[in-house]
């Protein structure tokens, strides 16, 4: 037995967020001990930065709505490369997850006759996101979290895991350390869902706190998890620009779902160009890209982005349909979102790469390894609809939390191996055992530097080559890397480690970005315009090698018939 | 570029000190970016809680000058820059080290209140003004600035008899909600010590969300309290069925 302080679970799940108390959920009401790992509080996680809503095909305003329109507009906004069966169960099970919800205490905004409201958003033919103002997020975080609570699932705050435990070829837990006092901890599952969100911060203009360092993606593919789609990194339109401190912070996309205008320097309502038929509620990888054409153009706003102005609609309703954007503006950069236009561009958001999963299950190829919500690639494709990610949260968590108690019912107590605790152990150590080495607050600026500026927006073959070659130099320097203090809530010696995840996912997205020789969603390549008829059949698939990083372009599942009839239609 | 002194509370459950940090000021700039600056040049293990920065997580509470505040919601900009800029943990609760608190006990509060349970055979309808009140007390985002300020907490430290305006605040959306079975009046009394509470309104004063703390929870709450255990009639109905018992509807 190890040293070290060891909790044993049926079904251990890391992070907190929408998708991991969902999946929380499911498994303690399957019956299986359930335990939760966050690196933060409980009630923290990015789930409530979501603001404009759940989209779930529920008609209650557009009756001509149903699952078949919501499966299309997210195969189309993905570019069709979407895991189509990922795509089918989501628009299918998205209104009861959404419906339960509000059965366990949620409050969403109403319709004249009583039922769930529903906006309009970009990319969905009809008024399809169910949202409480622009604090959809909190309020779905808040009901989960009281509801994991009610039923007994054990929560790990301020925990963060640094590996996964293998027995054999399957999985026998994690080991981790507890922020606050810097002790190590051992956990031993028979199933583990990883639900740890993207990977925002490895980029310099981020939406994303410092907790979205793609550690589950790190931990998964140091374990022989396969990944997906990492080329797909959404940079959503409208983050903040001014002032400097607040830059890439959130402007919802409800802005624009409630009649939000997109204007140049020049007054030009610029979306006329670039897609006349949707205009402001053009899909995020469009829209972002139009703004970013728009600035390089010479045609930005006063700070380098453009003007989104919603002054034309009554002051009264700005502030309840969006009452956090107007304090956010006001307090932050002193404009009166009722009075004047935001400042607005594009800020690294969301992951539509991730683990590649099973679509029933959210199984990766690990036995007993299971992964959902941003975690997880194969529903968005190339490029994710608003509203798509709280939906995602919910169906998948609740069927991650399902497969995770079934696979525990099934196999006997895996055996946890010393060595590779003690290996663990010693890996975190090393950095205070430096006599000399670099902070990683200047390795981690650096690399936020150069995936910004290399593997933006817009990529090349010669910039995604010079980032390669960077990333090399930048993992030499990581592994000097030194911390200074003591164990006890070291912001330092945490972000040491988060620098390891966000290496290698670093290299996976320039790597997968690299193959692709296409143009598709939100994968741009400046060398490669078009969309290429190879790779509108492949996904970019990426293992372990050794120590090297393996990528295959991998055939995308055949889509049936009956789908494709529904994808053919107007 | 203009520098400010940041001075800032380093230490842990053993005791500490303060120290004064050289701040490049930026336009714009939030406490919080101050305290990141200063863990990037100066202090990697400057210990500080933080997310979202933007006021929507409610994770880097501490006492700014005194005043208990978001740093990621306090601009440098309305602070006195000619002397250092105070910024300590908030003092209700044990510190871990620096500006990190232990808030443990609030998890522990929160699991006595019993979760939303519909009445029997609902129609999931309602209206927007009905939710409305309770919306307002569903934003809070647990920054636990309220719980900070309560004399009940922080001067009279009734933490085993007293709940917080934080779960007046959470006990009221349930209590509210239009479609909600359970009464956790007795809690409210009991568990919760809502008696304790003299409505000087310091929670409503430093609520980031400016959800009407004590006029539209606190004070509502009280108000059934005292409808239910000390109004004549409600008495004679409980001592002929009983108490009702929380989860009985």
């Amino acid at each position: 037995m190890s040293q070290y302080e060891t909790h044993e679970h049926d079904v251990l799940i890391i992070g907190a967020g929408g998708a991991g108390l969902r999946a929380a959920i499911e498994a303690r009401a399957q019956g299986a001990r359930v335990g939760v790992v966050t690196k933060s509080l409980l009630g923290k996680a990015h789930t409530v930065m979501a603001e404009g809503g759940i989209a779930a095909a529920m008609a209650n305003l557009d009756a001509a709505d149903n699952w078949r329109v919501h499966f299309r507009d997210t195969m189309r906004g993905g570019k069709m490369v979407n895991n189509w069966r990922m795509a089918q169960l989501h628009a299918q099970e998205a209104p009861d997850r959404t419906r339960e919800l509000e059965q366990w205490g949620a409050l969403f905004d109403r319709t004249e006759k009583g039922d769930i409201l529903q906006r309009a958003f970009g990319g969905h033919t009809y008024r399809r996101l169910c949202h409480v103002g622009d604090r959809t997020g909190l309020e779905l975080i808040r009901t989960v979290q009281d509801r994991a609570v009610q039923l007994g699932v054990e929560v790990y705050m301020e925990c963060a895991v640094t590996k996964l435990l293998k027995d054999g070829d399957r999985l026998a837990g994690a080991f981790g350390y507890w922020r606050e006092q810097g002790r190590f901890v051992v956990f031993k599952a028979k199933s583990v869902v990883l639900a740890t969100g993207g990977i925002g911060k490895g980029w310099r203009i981020t939406s994303n706190s410092w907790e979205y360092t793609g550690d589950g993606l790190a931990v998964a593919y140091d374990a022989g998890a396969e990944l997906m789609d990492m080329e797909f990194v959404q940079f959503h339109p409208t983050g903040m620009v001014w002032p400097p401190g607040v830059q890439g912070i959130l402007v919802t996309e409800a802005v624009r779902g409630e009649g939000g205008i997109l204007r140049n320097k020049l007054g030009e309502r610029f979306m006329e160009r670039y897609d006349p038929k949707r205009m402001e509620l053009s899909t995020r990888d469009l829209v972002a890209r139009s703004i970013y054409t728009e600035v390089k153009e010479g045609r930005g706003s006063e700070h380098g982005g453009a003007y989104l102005d919603i002054s034309h609609q009554p002051a009264e309703y700005v502030k309840r349909k969006l009452p956090s954007m107007y304090h956010q503006f006001l307090e932050l950069a002193d404009v009166d979102i009722t009075k004047g236009p935001m400042e607005v561009g594009p800020t690294c958001h969301y992951m539509m790469g991730g683990l590649r999963v099973d679509a029933e299950t959210a199984a990766t190829n690990v036995p007993g390894l299971y992964a959902a919500g941003e975690t997880a690639a194969g529903l968005h494709g190339a490029n994710r609809l608003g509203g798509n990610s709280l939906s995602d949260l919910v169906v998948f968590g609740r069927r991650a939390g399902l497969a995770a108690s079934q696979h525990a019912g099934q196999v006997a107590e895996p055996r946890l191996d010393d060595d590779q605790v003690e290996q663990a152990a010693r890996e975190m150590l090393a950095p205070f055992e430096r006599p000399a080495g670099e902070s990683p607050y200047d390795i981690h600026r650096d690399l936020q530097e150069l995936m910004h500026d290399y593997v933006g927006i817009f990529r090349s073959a010669g910039d995604l080559q010079h980032a390669l070659g960077e990333l090399e130099k930048l993992r030499e320097r990581a592994e000097r890397v030194r911390v200074q203090g003591s164990r006890l809530f070291n912001p330092g010696w945490h972000l040491a480690r988060d620098l390891r995840s966000l290496l290698i996912v670093a290299e996976a997205v320039s790597r997968s970005a690299q193959a692709r020789q296409e143009s598709r969603g939100a994968h741009s390549r400046l060398d490669y315009p078009n969309f290429d008829e190879y790779w509108a059949r492949h996904n970019n698939v990426i293992a372990r090698d050794g120590e090297t990083m393996r990528l295959t372009a991998t055939p995308l599942p055949e889509i049936p018939d009956d789908l494709k009839k529904i994808l053919a239609e107007e | 570029m203009a520098n400010a002194t940041l001075r800032i509370f380093r230490g842990d459950r053993e005791g500490g000190r303060t120290q004064d940090y050289e701040v490049p000021v930026a336009p714009g700039m939030v406490v919080l970016d101050a305290l990141h600056y200063v863990q990037a040049h100066q202090a990697p293990d400057l210990a500080v809680r933080w997310n979202c920065k933007c006021g929507r997580c409610g994770s880097c509470s501490a006492e700014v000058n005194g005043k208990p505040r978001l740093t990621c919601k306090t601009r440098m900009d309305e602070l006195p820059q000619d002397q250092p800029i105070a910024v300590q943990p908030i003092k209700s609760f044990p510190i871990v080290k620096d500006l990190v608190t232990d808030v443990s006990w609030n998890y522990k509060v929160n699991r006595k209140i019993p979760a939303f349970q519909p009445r029997p055979g609902v129609e999931w309808k309602m209206s927007q003004a009905e939710v409305d009140r309770v919306q307002e007390f569903r934003k809070c985002i647990e920054c636990f600035l309220c719980q900070n300020v309560c004399h009940v907490l922080r001067e009279h430290e009734h933490f085993e008899q007293f709940g917080g305006p934080r779960f007046f605040v959470r006990v009221a959306g349930l209590e509210m909600h239009p479609l909600d079975g359970v009464s956790r009046v007795e809690l409210l009394k009991n568990e919760m010590g809502i008696g304790l509470c003299n409505i000087t309104k310091c929670c409503t004063e430093v609520c980031p969300e400016e959800i009407h703390i004590t006029d539209n929870a606190i004070i509502p709450l009280k108000e059934r309290l005292v409808d239910e255990y000390y109004d004549p009639i409600h008495w004679i109905v409980r001592k002929i069925r009983g108490a009702k018992a929380p989860g009985a509807g």
